[in-house]
């Protein structure tokens, strides 16, 4: 350095085109990162980190709808552990994420290896599969209710007619029967996400490779198992956690159906954090109820991603 | 038109010390171009001219003005990169007007600039076509007419033609070399491709491991590498080296000597090579200067090979050969029958020989 | 492929599909049929004789007028449309800029930021939903499309951000170096040629924002109060059912009706929404 300034001394600096301030600073990228960022940290600060903290501060005390309340301390999540539909809510959110979870992938790998053929139609076919899942789930779910409709279900006809039952099934009046109904609506629902995105899995494996394990002597079903099936694992890990996820925080599907009932029978996290917090009233209890979740959906996320991460540099 | 002088420039990202003290003066006019092998830190020195990466020390002057800190908008500078960078939602038109209509030039001059460039390039015919419904050799020129129509102080080149098949890259480097002696803007360019350096250089700038090795026209690399790196960088297929001893007979005269190889040196060679006798040292021979000895060549500047490999070319013939415990190729004459596992005596041209100190890999 | 015999196709290929497509789609067939068969037709004991469950010989429109002339619905369904505009307009924008910054800026913080914005991606609604509600209330939003239109962004963002910075990585880093050079700000080489070539990536985004939002369920559900300001979803199913007594007719053509914005949007924009739905979970 000190070799140069001796010899830049008679050097100037080039000045640049004059311009706004405004315009200079965003030049710099530390600035200009702030700015693009500033607004989606705002919206999410406001509606995501606060009421996340509020969360936990509504959960600490026995505040109601109107009435502040005061410092508890753990007493609602004691409260909690002492509550037997709490605890049924629990169990059927395991039962009703891990059944569907395992359905929801079975028949949306069957699903997406059936659209990974080439036929007519199979742009439209893919097109209308996917509708269960862009429609309003509340609007769709209406209509299955009215085809579990105790009096006028047309599964129940149908059944009759095939000689299969001779008096009518309650699908979603019997407790046992409801927590299955529910299922089926949600497996319902969720194939065709499955399906579409393993098929966009599916298509990004090279084809050469199948021929390849053809020519070795693979037979179709070791060719998928050898093959297909971990080059697949990624994007199924992928979807399985967003899956999980959104179906452990379900909400409207029961909710409309059955509305967490017959007896709690369908009853899940989110359905009851409602109906204490919303419905009840009872502020605190239900924000103590909804963080429960947290810790669950925390083990979900890190453990899948952990897993996600090493599946993938394998 | 400008100089760009570059000054004790260093660079060093994550803890790696990409550039090291590079200085560099390019005079107006002038064709540089930096070549060395991938990671050597000529293209990082490309992008600090641009002002794409920050300067870690040292200073870059343009026209004689330091830009250290100036963004590359307001640098005046144009560049061609080495996947074109072609803005794919633009046609070729619009491509080419966008550094204008950036610095706000007029509709009408935006327009005789892009015609003229177009012409210049004979693409006058693909104004209207998006870059995808192009060949490589049509992006290839719009990315150099982007570049002309600024009518920028410097053109820099960021391997442009190392897309293209070896026909085209020879086509558009005699198009690169037309332009720049039509325009005369200053150019600096980046390759690894040696053949590249020394057809369009005015002069080049081996580099490696971030270290300027030598500078210097085409022919002066050639016949008088600084080091053993440049020697075998410059010149293809490359230099061949062999480890020899140099020892003194009787008579004061010297000799290299190896297993295989027992040749006399000439006395201009001798004197600069005399005290290091009893040393190790590099010897280069180009496979060029090689051929198949013939009986009135004498018997010390000649050697015993064994035919490995023959590759013939049809101008000449390529044969790897081993020579006592090393590999050697030569480029003889594609009238040569030679087979594989044949025995040979190969004759040197003495006049050309380089040697290269032992530790040090300079030249001696 | 490999084709087998004939039947083989039919056993694992043809039936199958065949079988899945049905199921998908029934519902919806189900619903149509619904929404136009008389009430006389439509409560009939499913035991009862001579009864055509899949076909209606009178169709009439009965429902449908009910639903349009004696209800909110088509204030739900602008109401609904509003809010999902605006979510949706405000998402993009924030997960452009956001996207943006994040897939190609290097400052510090920059992963740590990354890591959250995945993170608040998975958050679900239905945990925040009761602290949320205070805090709509305390801003005074509640009962009011902003209380929609504000906090949808929370789940959109993340989503719009993820699937654009996959985009953005995907445009080589040289088309902006060089607009640059070529004399433009980073700002203009942004807007001038990062955002027009990622097009595609903001339609998908722009598409599945607009489908979640119209979605949605439980904030509107918890958010608003008043029948006039409440959206598609929430008025189906507080307004047309009274006390027990469900109007199935009415129901139907509701979720019918209610579904067609979303299903034409879908509709002209599949391969844009397959693509967002594929992006987003690649990431």
């Amino acid at each position: 350095m000190a070799v140069s300034d001796v010899t830049t001394t008679s050097d100037t600096y080039a000045g640049s085109v004059r311009r706004w301030p405004i315009t200079r600073l965003l030049e710099d990228e530390r600035w200009l990162a702030f700015v693009l960022l500033l607004p989606t940290m705002v919206l999410l600060g406001l509606f995501i980190a606060y009421p996340f903290v509020k969360g936990v501060e509504l959960s600490v005390t026995d505040a109601k709808v109107g009435v502040p309340g005061n410092f508890v301390g753990m007493q609602n999540f004691v409260v909690l552990l002492n509550d037997s539909i709490f605890r049924v809510a629990v169990w059927n959110t395991v039962v009703y994420t891990a059944v569907t979870t395992v359905f929801k992938l079975a028949l949306g790998l069957w699903l997406a290896l059936l659209l990974n053929r080439n036929f007519k139609g199979k742009a439209l076919t893919r097109a209308f599969i996917l509708l269960p899942f862009i429609i309003p789930t509340v609007l769709s779910t209406f209509a299955w209710k009215w085809m579990f409709d105790p009096t006028f279900s047309v599964i129940n006809w149908t059944l009759f007619r095939l000689g299969l039952i001779s008096s009518r099934i309650n699908w979603l009046g019997d407790p046992n029967l409801a927590l299955i109904s529910v299922i089926v609506v949600n497996i319902w629902r969720g194939v065709p996400f499955y399906a579409i995105s393993l098929l966009a899995g599916l298509q990004t494996i090279n084809p050469e490779l199948q021929d390849a394990a053809a020519i070795d002597g693979a037979k179709p079903w070791q060719r998928f198992w050898y093959v297909t099936w971990p080059l697949l694992l990624p994007v199924t890990l992928v979807v399985v956690l967003f899956s999980v996820i959104q179906t452990f925080a379900d909400f409207q599907l029961v909710y409309v159906l059955t509305g967490g009932g017959p007896a709690n029978a369908t009853q899940l996290f989110a359905t009851y954090a409602y109906q204490v917090g919303v419905g009840t009233g009872l502020l605190s209890q239900g924000a103590a109820i909804s963080l429960a979740m947290f810790p669950v959906l925390l083990v979900v996320v890190i453990v899948q991603l952990l897993y996600i991460r090493r599946v993938e540099t394998l | 038109m400008a100089r760009v002088v570059i000054r004790d420039l260093n660079k060093t990202f994550d803890g790696v010390h990409a550039v090291k003290d590079v200085n560099l003066e390019i005079n107006d006019k002038e064709f540089v171009v930096l070549v060395g092998p991938s990671g050597c830190g000529k293209t990082t020195t490309l992008r600090m001219v641009a002002g794409l990466e920050s300067i870690t020390s040292g200073q870059i002057l343009i026209a004689d003005k330091i830009v250290n800190e100036l963004p590359p908008m307001d640098r005046d500078i144009a560049m061609v990169f080495q996947n074109y960078a072609l803005y794919p939602h633009m046609n070729v038109y619009d491509n080419m007007a966008f550094g204008l209509k950036m610095r706000r030039f007029g509709r009408a001059e935006i327009d005789t600039r892009v015609k003229a460039a177009a012409e210049i390039l004979g693409i006058q015919a693909q104004l209207q076509r998006k870059p995808r419904q192009l060949s490589g050799g049509q992006r290839q020129r719009v990315a150099l007419g982007r570049a002309i129509v600024r009518h920028p102080k410097v053109f820099l080149f960021d391997e442009p033609l190392s897309n293209l098949d070896a026909k085209l890259r020879v086509q558009m480097r005699v198009e690169i070399k037309k332009i720049h002696a039509r325009l005369g803007t200053t150019a600096i360019y980046v390759t690894h491709d040696q053949i590249e350096a020394m057809t369009l250089g005015d002069r080049v700038v081996v580099m490696r491991d971030g270290v300027v090795q030598q500078v210097g026209e085409p022919l002066e690399l050639y016949n008088a590498p600084a080091n053993r790196f440049v020697a075998g960088f410059i010149g293809s297929p490359a230099m061949n080296f062999a480890t020899v001893t140099i020892a003194a007979d009787a008579d004061g005269l010297l000799w290299a000597n190896n297993e295989g190889i027992h040749i006399k040196l000439p006395a201009e060679v001798a004197s600069r090579l005399r005290k290091h006798v009893g040393e190790n040292v590099t010897l280069g021979i180009r496979p060029e200067d090689l051929r198949v000895a013939s009986s009135s060549d004498p018997a010390d500047v000649a050697f015993d090979a064994t035919v490995e490999v023959v590759e013939k070319l049809g101008s000449e013939i390529l044969l790897d050969v081993k020579v006592g415990p090393s590999m050697m190729a030569a480029a003889v004459e594609p009238t040569v029958l030679a087979k594989v596992r044949d025995q040979l005596r190969l004759a040197l041209n003495p006049d050309r020989l380089y040697f290269f100190d032992g530790p040090t890999q300079a030249a001696i | 492929m490999i084709e087998g015999a004939k039947w083989r196709r039919w056993a694992f290929f043809y039936i199958p599909l065949g079988a899945f497509i049905f199921t998908l789609l029934f519902p919806f067939y189900w619903m149509l049929v619904t929404a136009v068969r008389p009430d006389s037709e439509l409560y009939r004991p499913w035991n009862a004789p001579n009864y055509a469950p899949f076909w209606t010989a009178h169709p009439t429109l009965d429902h449908i007028t009910y639903l349009l002339q004696e209800t909110l619905f088509s204030t739900w369904m602008l109401n609904t449309l509003l809010i999902s505009v605006a979510a949706t307009l405000i998402s993009l924008f924030c997960g452009l800029l956001a996207g943006y910054a994040l897939s190609r800026l290097k400052f510090r913080f920059a992963g740590m930021l990354g890591t959250a914005i995945f993170i608040t991606y998975l958050v679900p609604q239905t945990l925040l939903f009761i602290p949320l509600a205070d805090i709509v209330r305390n801003f005074r939003l509640g009962d009011t499309p902003w209380a929609l239109i504000l906090t949808y962004p929370t789940f959109l963002i993340p989503f719009c951000t993820w699937l654009l910075m996959g985009y953005f990585k995907a445009i080589p880093r040289e088309l902006e170096e060089c607009a640059r050079i070529d004399g433009a700000t980073r700002w203009q080489a942004m807007i001038h040629i990062i955002f027009p070539i990622a097009v595609p990536g903001i339609l998908s985004a722009g598409i599945f924002a607009f489908t979640l939002s119209w979605n949605e369920f439980i904030y509107a559900l918890v958010f608003l109060s008043s029948p006039t300001e409440k959206t598609v979803s929430v008025g189906v199913t507080s307004e047309l059912i009274r006390g027990d007594v469900f109007y199935w007719g009415s129901l139907m053509a509701g979720a019918l009706l209610g579904s067609i914005p979303v299903a034409f949007v879908y509709s002209f924009f599949v391969e844009y929404y397959v693509a967002g739905l594929t992006g987003a979970v690649k990431g």
